[in-house]
């Protein structure tokens, strides 16, 4: 298979390169020889970029602060984004789970602030919640008050790591590619055949929680992935990023590659959290990564279609 | 953030007592209450704990509670251990023509949350007091058709032995 011929690459970070939660055909191969000055530049910025990515330190999650500020998230999620969460009693009271996401809303993603807000009101603060996180938002700078929420960065390591210590764990499979899918594609789950997380539930042997969210994609008119521009400008390999979105979104109205944000359009945000899925027992003692996938797919993209149905009007909801 | 509601309940206080301390009832007439479970080896009484959830817009709101004053058929009052900050009070006063004035309140709030808590309880507070109202509405059809069937099979019983 296409993984197993790629040879892992230890950045300075401690990172491997190996497939990613979030990018199953981003993994860098091994190290070809040098091609000259553009090359070395590539590779440069390359590993200045890794070396900015933060190694999970679960201790930085601060149940103080995620306390102090779930007021404050409250009223954004009820007031402007009329937030509705169902079904946290689908997710087991204890121990660790995988809960996996559509992502909506550009870089924004409003729907993981609602089910924060809802998850941490629902469980208590006490309960151990991280996200998984693309690299440049937390490199990034004033940002880094995410961290306090529990949002470590995206790699196989921080996702082992956060679900041997009991946590629940956030993942949006889909990543840069969905989060950024044109208007048109608004209700669509799309994890771009990205199956890691399934290998991290087999491995750790947790449950996958679906959670599936609609609104997202409403609070900005996004028109393009962008993704030929960013193989162009070789992003992919610079910050493993596979698009430059393009989208219409206040207060820029043109913005491209979303890296300063916008202000999100108030759409409402439903959430519905569907029944765990132990993958062993459905699947049998040595399941098929595929047809989980296919199945979970399916699953995400009926409950998606129905919370379609009950929207009467784009934003309004 | 203190919300309060009240209501005259036509059932003398300790039949009202009974329904406010039984924890099994509280989903029957409690509005608003996604989630009521005992979490202490005794279900009622001083020191009984219970997980409640309450749904205030976007989340479901509570945590684990205590009850710390038990002064049957008066005065019963919590105050959260985990989760949100809150301090509850049941008070059941006797009015004439065996009657009970009933009144439930409820401060709520989270220390340190600054401006944005401030405003937060506050615009939080009308779907708060609207449950209170809505609970104390159901607790009194509760209360007082029990107490209605109670009066019919003791009338029922005694024209048989008749």
């Amino acid at each position: 298979m296409e993984e197993t011929t790629r040879a892992a690459e230890v950045s300075p970070n401690g990172h491997r390169g190996e497939e990613a939660l979030t990018d199953v055909s981003g993994a860098p191969s091994a190290a070809p020889p040098d091609r000259g000055l553009i090359e070395r530049v590539v590779r440069g910025i390359a590993r200045q970029v890794q070396s900015r990515i933060p190694v999970a330190d679960l201790d930085e999650r601060d149940p103080d602060y995620i306390r102090e500020n779930l007021p404050g998230l409250w009223l954004l999620a009820s007031i402007y984004f009329r937030g509705e969460v169902r079904g946290l009693g689908n997710i087991p009271e204890t121990g660790p789970v995988l809960l996996v996401g559509n992502h909506s809303g550009g870089n924004l993603t409003p729907d993981t602030g609602v089910f924060t807000l809802a998850f941490s009101a629902y469980f208590g603060v006490e309960r151990a919640f991280y996200q998984l996180a693309h690299n440049l938002v937390l490199s990034m700078p004033g940002l880094s008050f995410l961290r306090k929420f529990g949002t470590v960065a995206a790699s196989p390591e921080n996702a082992e790591t956060a679900l041997a210590d009991g946590a629940a764990l956030l993942v949006y499979p889909g990543g840069d590619w969905e989060v950024h899918r044109p208007i048109w594609e608004s209700h669509r789950v799309d994890f771009n055949r990205r199956k890691g997380f399934i290998r991290l539930a087999m491995e750790q042997n947790v449950p996958i929680v679906p959670v599936v969210s609609i609104g997202g994609q409403e609070t900005a008119i996004f028109l393009s992935r962008g993704e030929t521009l960013a193989r162009v400008l070789m992003l992919d390999r610079l910050f493993r990023l596979k698009v430059l979105p393009i989208s219409l979104a206040p207060p820029w109205g043109l913005n491209i590659g979303d890296m300063l944000g916008h202000i999100p359009l108030p759409a409402k945000i439903t959430i519905e959290v569907l029944p765990p899925i132990d993958l062993r027992e459905e699947f049998g003692a040595d399941p098929d990564v595929d047809e989980i996938y296919d199945h979970l797919i399916r699953l995400m993209q009926e409950t998606l279609d129905a919370l379609a149905a009950e929207r009467q009007l784009p934003i309004i909801g | 953030m203190r919300v309060q509601a009240q209501i005259e309940v036509s059932a003398p206080p300790e039949l009202v007592w009974e329904m406010v301390t039984d924890p099994a009832r509280y989903l029957h007439f409690m509005a608003g209450l996604t989630r009521w479970e005992v979490m202490s080896k005794s279900p009622r009484g001083l020191g009984a704990r219970y997980r409640m959830l309450m749904q205030v817009r976007s989340a479901e709101v509570g945590g684990l509670i205590e009850v710390v004053e038990w002064d049957p058929p008066c005065d019963l009052a919590w105050t959260s251990v985990t989760g949100l900050d809150q301090r509850g009070r049941w008070r059941l006063r006797a009015r004439p023509y065996n009657r009970t004035h009933v009144e439930f309140r409820l401060s709520y709030g989270v220390a340190g949350a600054g401006i944005l808590g401030w405003v937060a309880e506050r615009v939080a507070a009308p779907t708060v007091r609207g449950h209170l109202r809505r609970s104390l509405t159901q607790l009194k059809r509760l209360v007082e058709h029990e107490q209605l069937r109670a009066l019919a099979a003791e009338r029922r019983t005694k024209s048989r032995v008749a």
